[in-house]
């Protein structure tokens, strides 16, 4: 058992090369944060990037910043809050759900991890995930070669976009050394309006109409009764809340927010929430922070066509014992087990029933997560498309084998 | 063409013609197969004109099924395809070879689902990038990617070269705003990757598709996001005595937290062209012109508006007018819009290009522009995307003298180096094709490429889609899944462990 702690991509690639020559696999690990989400890896090795480190590259005006693979988020998003910028994705910390603190002293996740795993949040309805805002990467491949892809500039479309292919990888094609992230602006004002007591088909009624408004709604969740009272410490009750978020310039904001009363005055009684309040709210619900119980009862991710998911929710629950809420306008559902049951086909077939997405398994027991696909299994073209990927990127399946699927490649067969 | 050396045609392909001419007609009966060279002529080039060559027969599709059993059969026979969307590629993605079959996919032209509650249109691939906007714009919603070839570029082809426009800074490019492709392997595998969920499962195939230039699958269906149109737009139309002040006043723009609609930027020469033609009212005297475009709720755009006026005072505006309806905005547009038929006006030929640099080293490019311009002794005008640095020089040039292609050629090579040595890329948004090709290895090394081709390996291991495009050179695909460690031959590393 070796501990690999690089502090250099040169160290990283002669590493590399190494496993690749003695085909002894590595566990590929920045701060471990995620380290429960996935199949659990049996590596001899592990290739720590925690110590490769820094911010390289940053520039406010030009709205890009580089680091090292091995950053932690916590001090790059520091440093962009000091400069009135942000990561528009607003990448989740999974810290809290999986028994960690949030912060974690500054463990709560790389920069690598970000792009790794494709993070995103609640403004990911309007923004995008971590895929969306990458602008280059450098890297090590399994085969022991170093690698970059992209630039440092928005516009770029000079060969295949192997940065994107790195998002949702799992660090299971390359060892991510350099990373190139667009920044932006982050909002001067945020207010969130909440419509109380709907149920889930009003709600995402509602969503869809302000989504469907010219009132830019930056983020749309839905929270079921009691659930409410898990965000924010409780303190907005435990009545059904219907969360839509409004960011940008003073003025605007005003303008919107009374827009969207006007639009869903009808729909129930409405509240408005802002500044700290608003942004504790979302901070809650990006972490899925109702289900971070210290538990270790079944967590699943499920992404849906927003009009379709609590159709699906509600068949599962004339056969499952689950709890639910939403996020992206009623197309992300956080859904939690209340026995020990993943409930894992069952769950599968009636998304497919219902138009069709994907479910991840993000908290279970390792038992669990070694006996049941963990990440959607794909058709068999797909699969095996994915599986050739992997074969080209790591010929001897030495980085985190396994995690996304048995043997190589990404995606077990549906 | 300028010394391009494409794929030695396959001679066994090319004594098949009438053979395989045949069987297409049984895959695709009807007037799906065009096999004489008169009716050929319309494919010969797409909007790279300065390169032509007839196909081996042109293959126009109808159905997923009837694409799958094309792309099987030659994939069968070891025959190339060259896909091809509406042909409005600037880089030559969608030249045919001479023993190729060209794949067009303009039969695929109908929009399949409108889909409000979720915001997404599903539509062929043939469907026009303008054409989904006109399907939903009664409703109140458009597409937001707006390449200017909009009116005539597909859906698919969009998809293929990762297209952009004018409003990338803020809304994005095809790749943030495509959910979802349903796509064809050169095996004839139909696959879907993403749908009408907002992220795709596995690794981000749908990332890597878009931008492909049509050498990793067919698309055949697109799902796109659309958009609730902006209650208002305005512009700034703001004048500056030199470009270093221009190219600050963007910078303080987005510094102050403020992301454009539109931000674009021209040059004296480019200036002077589109006033000469359109008569928008620009002001002659400046060295460099900013239109900067603000949308959103009135209270928001007027908010802007004045935020973007001081910020353009500070830096030095020599002129700045605001459009007070929306017959003045659009006026500041008519030239910028025109930019390129009004320097075709004053020059025979012109040559586009499409390097992006980081803004800060616009003065630095353009002064690079100027002496290269007099090197070569041709004139250049540049229009800006100035938000996200995307150049588009315009080369001047008449393809009657001789050399002079060659000469514009060479200049526009040195132009695409300088972007790539002050950090920026080859192509912002045309795409590398054939234009751009033998110029890879100025951004990317060998290990680069080659992981580049690896990708390709595992969609097409026998290079046999779009050949000859976006890699210098080709190389075969056993060859590069060779490994060359073995046991023992690697020291243990000696780095810091536990």
């Amino acid at each position: 058992m070796t501990i690999f702690t690089p502090s250099s991509s040169a160290e990283i690639l002669s590493t590399t090369q190494w496993a690749a020559a003695e085909e002894s696999p590595l566990e590929i690990l920045g701060h471990g944060s995620k380290r429960g989400i996935g199949r659990p890896l049996q590596t001899e090795h592990t290739l720590d990037l925690s110590k490769l480190t820094g911010v390289t590259l940053y520039e406010p005006a030009e709205l890009v910043l580089s680091a090292r693979a091995g950053t932690p988020l916590a001090e790059i998003e520091q440093l962009l809050a000091e400069n009135g910028q942000q990561f528009a994705f607003e990448p989740m910390d999974y810290g809290p759900l999986l028994g960690g603190e949030p912060g974690q002293g500054g463990k709560n996740g790389t920069i690598g991890g970000v792009l790794a795993t494709n993070l995103s949040g609640p403004r990911r309805l309007k923004a995008g995930a971590a895929r969306d805002h990458i602008l280059g990467v450098a890297a090590v491949s399994g085969r022991g070669e170093a690698f970059k892809s992209g630039g440092r500039v928005v516009k770029n479309v000079t060969g295949y976009d192997l940065s994107k292919l790195m998002a949702n990888s799992w660090g299971t094609l390359a060892v991510l050394t350099d990373v190139t992230f667009k920044v932006l602006p982050a909002a001067e004002t945020e207010v969130t309006l909440a419509v109380r007591g709907l149920l889930d088909e009003a709600a995402v009624a509602a969503m869809a109409l302000a989504l469907g408004s010219s009132a830019e709604v930056s983020s749309a969740a839905h929270l079921p009764e009691r659930i409410a009272l898990k965000v924010a410490g409780g303190k907005h009750g435990s009545d059904a809340a219907t969360l839509l978020r409004v960011e940008g310039f003073g003025p605007s904001v005003v303008y919107r927010v009374e827009a969207l009363k006007q639009l869903l005055g009808k729909a129930g009684p409405l509240e408005e929430i802002a500044g700290e309040a608003s942004k504790a709210i979302w901070r809650d619900i990006r972490d899925c922070r109702p289900f971070a119980d210290g538990g270790a009862q079944p967590v699943w991710r499920v992404s849906m066509a927003p009009s379709e998911a609590h159709h699906m929710v509600m068949a599962l629950r004339m056969q499952a014992a689950v709890d639910a809420f939403y996020d992206w306008q009623g197309g992300l559902v956080w859904l939690s087990m209340r026995e020990d049951d993943p409930e894992a086909e069952l769950l599968r077939r009636l998304i497919r029933k219902h138009g069709g997405g994907h479910a991840t398994l993000v908290r279970a027991s390792a038992p669990h997560r070694a006996a049941l696909p963990v990440f959607e299994p794909q058709p068999p073209h797909l699969a095996a498309l994915s599986a050739r990927l992997k074969v080209e990127f790591d010929p001897k399946n030495i980085l985190n084998p396994g995690r996304m699927a048995p043997g190589a490649g990404s995606a077990t067969l549906a | 063409m300028s010394g391009l050396a494409m794929p030695k045609p396959d001679a066994e392909t090319l004594r098949r013609r009438a053979e395989i001419v045949a069987d297409m007609r049984i895959i695709v009966p009807g007037e799906g197969v065009v096999d004489t060279a008169n009716e050929m002529r319309a494919f010969e080039s797409d909007g790279l004109t300065a390169y032509r060559q007839l196909p081996l027969v042109v293959v126009l599709p109808e159905t997923v099924a009837q694409v799958s059993r094309v792309l099987k059969y030659c994939n069968d026979r070891n025959i190339r395809v060259v896909p091809r969307g509406s042909g409005t590629s600037l880089s030559g993605g969608a030249l045919p070879l001479e023993d190729a079959v060209l794949l067009v996919m303009s039969r695929f032209n109908r929009i399949l689902a409108i889909d409000y509650p979720n915001r997404i249109v599903v539509a062929q691939p043939g469907v026009t990038n303008l054409g989904i906007t006109n399907a939903v714009e009664q409703d109140g919603f458009y597409y937001a990617p707006d390449p200017s070839s909009q009116i005539a570029c597909s859906i698919g082809g969009n998809v293929a070269e990762n297209s952009g426009g004018v409003h990338c800074l803020k809304y994005g490019l095809t790749a943030n705003n495509v959910l979802g492709i349903e796509m064809v392997l050169m095996n004839g595998e139909v696959m879907r990757l993403g749908g009408s969920h907002l992220d795709q499962e596995g690794y981000d195939l749908l990332g890597v598709m878009t931008g492909s230039e049509g050498l990793l699958g067919v698309v055949t269906e697109v799902t796109v996001r659309i958009l609730k149109k902006p209650e208002t737009a305005r512009a700034l139309l703001i004048g500056f005595p030199t470009s270093e002040e221009g190219g600050q006043c963007v910078a303080d723009i987005i510094g102050a937290g403020i992301i454009p609609g539109g931000m674009e930027m021209m040059d004296r020469p480019a200036i002077h062209a589109a006033e000469d033609f359109v008569h928008a009212g620009y002001p002659l005297d400046v060295e460099a012109l900013l239109i900067v475009e603000l949308d959103g709720p009135s209270v928001e755009v007027d908010h802007l508006i004045g935020l973007v006026e001081a910020i353009a005072y500070r830096n030095g505006s020599s002129t700045c007018r605001i459009s007070q309806s929306e017959q003045e905005r659009l006026s500041f547009w008519a030239g910028r819009k025109a930019a390129f038929p009004a320097v075709g006006r004053i020059s025979p030929d012109y040559y586009c290009m499409d390097g992006t640099i980081p803004r800060k080293e616009l003065p630095r490019v353009l002064a690079g522009m100027r002496d290269l311009s007099e090197k070569y002794g041709l004139g250049v005008a540049n229009v800006f995307h100035a938000g996200d640095g995307n150049l588009h020089p315009l080369i001047l040039y008449d393809a009657n003298v001789p050399g002079e292609l060659d000469k514009a050629e060479n200049f526009g090579a040195d132009i695409l180096r300088l972007c790539v040595e002050v950090g920026g890329v080859l192509t912002g948004e045309h795409g590398v094709g054939v234009e751009k090709r033998d110029l890879m290895p100025e951004m990317f090394n060998q290990i680069d490429l080659d992981q580049q081709m690896r990708v390709k390996c595992a969609f097409d291991p026998n290079h046999l889609l779009n050949p000859g495009k976006v890699f210098p050179q080709l190389r075969r695909c056993a060859e590069l899944g060779r490994m060359h460690v073995h046991r023992g031959q690697v020291a243990f590393p000696d780095i810091p462990r536990f």
